[in-house]
């Protein structure tokens, strides 16, 4: 049986701007690559980069620093952020990126996913769609970061997307977004009902029975989160034994890693 | 024991190669027949569609390579995802397109039985052995492999069937015939049993 994912998200946000200079890919490679090993020492089910101030910066992902840390990377990785063009994803793909999660670009031209899953296949083209609740009752979608409102109704846009070739859907709550209070587990339901692609729920994960929640009630066949993984004691495979007592199928439940990938060869 | 990774532009090749040197693999990333001449064993990698890959491999001079490295040469091939893919006589994404004709059987999509059943498959999965194989050594059955795809390969002759999965019923996630062999799933992204597939194809004789 197909196993539920627990996906942890590392959210990569102007690294460049903090330091005041942009160039400066070994320091910035510093803060992602622990992290990265950290969770091939926990044998996640799969991983979540996102460089969630490319689109707002209209700037073209870092492919050199994706390609050493994909390298350092035994987990599956899904690379999102600036995403706007087949040959940016061409290069993602090149520099070691599993899927590649493409949100602002799919409003200004859907033409890209039709494109994008045309030549490498719908199962690498994931599309990530931010959404708020609005005054009369539906979900709008926004893109770059949350700042900008489209005018998209979130379910008409989750099939728009599935038509034009998306592989995967993340759905992410900016209002829940790094609550901690839960998933908007009706906002994760409207699109999972609304498309036969997999569907990933994101923003607001702060226990276990969250995850269980945009599962059974969202019909989610994943489940990414952030907050929960850096801010709190909580871990993915604690959450999956928690999953799993509740009846959902899930992976390594049993088993601890004892000899951590990648251990052997010197970075 | 020398492993060529066939370089055609069809992504993700780093943690490949990161894999099976972890796995003890002096690797090559080939990206002529040339380079790979020196390898032991080649690895068919692949993220893409179908009619882009053979198109990739055609151009660059790998479709006859491949099939001497195989016939006359005696190397093991071990294709991977759209790699194992490719292995097939012909497959229908992106058009009807030849394959590399190794093993025979065609590609196709997927079909779900049921609307909950979602296209692609993506995620983790049990391996089911049908048969014993040198590539399944220390790998228990109905182990979970990561799997990312919409396609999948029908074999001709079930003796080429190693492994299925059940999902949309049960698909074909293993193959081989001879020294070929080919994965549905990314060994290189299915960690600790993924590492033993890697490394008991470079322990091939």
């Amino acid at each position: 049986m197909l196993k539920v994912r627990v996906i942890p998200t590392l959210l990569w946000k102007n690294v460049g701007l903090v330091k005041g200079v942009a160039f400066d890919s070994w320091r910035r490679v510093g803060t992602v690559l622990p992290a990265i090993k950290v969770y091939n020492t926990r044998e996640v089910d799969e991983l979540i980069l996102l460089d969630i101030a490319a689109s707002r910066e209209r700037r073209e992902p870092d492919y050199e620093q994706i390609a050493e840390v994909s390298s350092e990377c035994f987990v599956p990785l899904t690379f999102g952020g600036g995403v706007n063009h087949v040959d940016v994803i061409r290069r993602l793909l090149l520099s070691g990126a599993d899927k590649v999660a493409i949100n602002s670009a799919a409003f200004d031209n859907i033409d890209l996913i039709r494109k994008a899953s045309d030549r490498f296949g719908s199962q690498c083209i994931v599309v990530s769609i931010d959404a708020k609740p609005t005054a009369s009752g539906h979900y709008e979608c926004f893109s770059h970061s949350g700042t900008r409102a489209t005018g998209h109704e979130l379910k008409a846009w989750a099939k728009t997307v599935e038509s034009a070739g998306a592989g995967e859907i993340l759905i992410t709550s900016i209002e829940r977004d790094g609550t901690m209070t839960g998933y908007d587990t009706e906002m994760i339901r409207q699109v999972s009902e609304s498309v036969r692609i997999p569907v990933i729920a994101s923003g607001g994960a702060g226990h276990y029975d969250h995850m269980r929640q945009a599962l059974q009630d969202g019909h989610a066949n994943a489940v990414a989160a952030a907050s929960i993984f850096h801010f709190t004691e909580q871990t993915p495979l604690e959450a999956k034994h928690y999953l799993a007592t509740h009846g959902i199928p899930v992976r390594n439940v049993n088993t601890r890693s004892q000899t951590p990938l990648g251990s052997s060869v010197n970075a | 024991m020398t492993v060529a990774i066939i370089d055609y532009g069809m992504g993700n090749l780093g943690s490949l190669r990161r894999a099976l040197e972890e796995c003890g693999g002096h690797v090559i990333t080939a990206q002529t027949p040339a380079d790979a001449e020196p390898a032991d064993r080649w690895v068919l990698p692949g993220v893409g569609a179908f009619s882009d890959g053979m198109a990739h491999l055609r151009e660059r001079g790998w479709v006859e390579a491949i099939q001497q490295s195989v016939h006359e040469k005696k190397r093991p091939l071990l294709g991977i995802c759209l790699g194992m893919q490719l292995l097939s006589d012909k497959g229908y994404e992106g058009g009807e397109n030849q394959g590399l004709q190794l093993i025979g059987g065609d590609v196709v999509r997927l079909k779900p039985p049921t609307p909950e059943t979602r296209i692609p498959h993506v995620g983790w999965n049990e391996v089911h052995m049908s048969v014993s194989s040198p590539l399944f050594n220390a790998i228990a059955d109905g182990t979970d492999f990561y799997f990312v795809h919409s396609y999948h390969f029908q074999v001709k002759d079930t003796t080429s069937l190693l492994a299925e999965t059940p999902y949309c019923d049960r698909f074909v996630s293993v193959v081989g015939q001879g020294l070929v062999y080919g994965v549905q799933f990314h060994p290189e992204k299915s960690q600790r049993p993924g590492m033993q597939l890697l490394r008991n194809f470079l322990a091939l004789n």
